[in-house]
């Protein structure tokens, strides 16, 4: 299959990619990993004039932890995330989620910027990003502007990012002192869009529940925070009853609907269960950080 | 728009479409068919090469993406006459019946040995997730990478039996 014609852009630095986007707008699309960019080009949902490949800009895979913030890059791959030691002994909700992404090889391609700018409510990383408490960073030739992850996802495969903009950074408040975290995700067979997903980034302050976060995929429109849930669990103590009332919050809150991977009702029970078992995970094996 | 691409070793040239899929220009540029396309949706791995040492999906990239960079196809993983030992233990253990998954299954292997020497049996089926093979059932697949991880590592129990010499007869 071969996707309608394009010009093809090479970025060879950040300033180049924005001034790019800045002339070509609406009629441009960035170029990370492809992996489903360059499907919904062939299947022809997508066909932009244009095409700005960023995969070359220096920087623009950066991770590191600094001030209080872990900056992970908008080209930092799901496989990097996987194997990140910082990820993995800090941020169990990113390291648990990264190697659940599709399949390995599009892994090796496919970008974090690029997940979460795809907006596709079944994509893993925004529900983790949502649990984090995340923001993303969009830059512009003219300026750039931090914003709530909450916030940048609208809509199914819409996003607040202006035509002129690219998603640049991720932003994740550094993890505390006794925080935990995992991602769970119910699929039918490798590589398959999540039947259901929970997110749960938990911390742990004097024995009683400081944050909660509780993000779920696949059950509604965009990847949704179960905000009620993560109100009733802050500041109190986390019991296995305290957990399986939040589980059944989270599972009132989103909107499955009923297709090949199952029944709304099931899907509700798979949250149901999911955020009980999630919660309880983080607890009982909180980071040393 | 002219590209310069590195594939099994050989610096080659082409001028290619931006929309040209990379298995497209190995395929029909660069003639190497040993590159399938299966599913042309990133699901299967049947068109899987290494991208500087790294498995991807070449029905999922761009050969202009390529640019500069090194590839290797299964036309590259045999040294002359002499198999790539994951070839050999492919051919060995049975490790394929038609043969269409073949060429992306044995580059997941090779890649996976540079990595990990010495594989356990969940690491190889971890690997070869995002390949599909539709005959096998995987079984020998799996063996046929573990088999190679023994044979480069020289600790490999010889793939045929020798007859055992017959014992001595003593009166």
């Amino acid at each position: 299959m071969l996707p309608s014609r394009f010009e093809y852009h090479r970025a060879g630095t950040l300033d180049e990619a924005l001034s790019l986007l800045g002339t070509y707008g609406d009629d441009a699309k960035v170029l990370a990993g492809g992996q489903s960019l360059i499907p919904m080009m062939k299947l022809r949902f997508a066909y932009p004039e244009h095409l700005v490949d960023v995969n070359r800009v220096p920087g623009l895979d950066d991770l590191e932890e600094r001030d209080g913030v872990l900056r992970i890059g908008a080209l930092v791959r799901h496989a990097t995330l996987a194997s990140s030691e910082l990820i993995r002994s800090r941020y169990p909700t990113i390291a648990t989620a990264a190697p659940q992404i599709a399949d390995p090889l599009v892994r090796n391609m496919g970008t974090i910027g690029g997940s979460i700018a795809h907006a596709d409510p079944a994509g893993d990383l925004a529900s983790v990003m949502l649990s984090l408490g995340a923001s993303v960073v969009l830059r512009s030739a003219s300026g750039s502007r931090e914003m709530p992850i909450r916030e940048f996802l609208v809509d199914t495969f819409t996003t607040a990012v202006e035509p002129d903009e690219m998603l640049t950074e991720i932003l994740v408040p550094a993890a505390e002192l006794r925080s935990g975290g995992t991602y769970l995700k119910l699929e039918r067979k490798v590589g398959d869009w999540a039947t259901v997903g929970v997110a749960v980034s938990l911390t742990l302050r004097n024995g009683s529940i400081g944050r909660a976060g509780i993000a779920l995929t696949g059950v509604d429109l965009t990847n949704v925070q179960a905000t009620e849930a993560e109100s009733a669990l802050a500041g109190a103590e986390p019991t296995d009853e305290a957990f399986a009332d939040a589980g059944r919050l989270a599972a009132a809150a989103a909107h499955p609907v009923s297709d090949v991977r199952g029944s709304a009702e099931y899907k509700r029970n798979v949250i149901e269960v999911y955020v009980r078992r999630g919660l309880a995970h983080a607890r009982d094996t909180p980071s040393a950080a | 728009m002219e590209i310069t691409v590195t594939v099994n070793g050989v610096e080659r040239t082409a001028d290619v479409e931006p929309r040209m899929l990379l298995v497209h220009l190995l395929r029909e540029e660069l003639g190497l068919t040993g590159t399938h396309i299966g599913c042309d949706t990133s699901g299967c791995g049947a068109c899987t090469v290494l991208l500087d040492g790294t498995p991807v999906k070449s029905c999922t990239m761009f050969g202009v993406q390529a640019d500069g960079r090194s590839l290797t196809t299964v036309e590259g993983l045999a040294s002359g006459a002499e198999l790539h030992p994951v070839q050999a233990a492919f051919k060995e253990e049975h490790g394929l019946q038609c043969g269409f998954c073949t060429p992306g299954m044995m580059l997941v292997g090779a890649a996976l040995l540079e990595d990990n020497p010495m594989p356990t049996e969940d690491d190889v089926r971890v690997a070869i997730s995002g390949n599909i093979c539709r005959c096998t059932g995987y079984m020998n697949i799996v063996k046929a990478i573990q088999a190679a991880a023994r044979a480069r590592a020289g600790t490999a129990e010889p793939l045929v039996a020798e007859p055992a010499a017959p014992e001595p007869v003593t009166a």
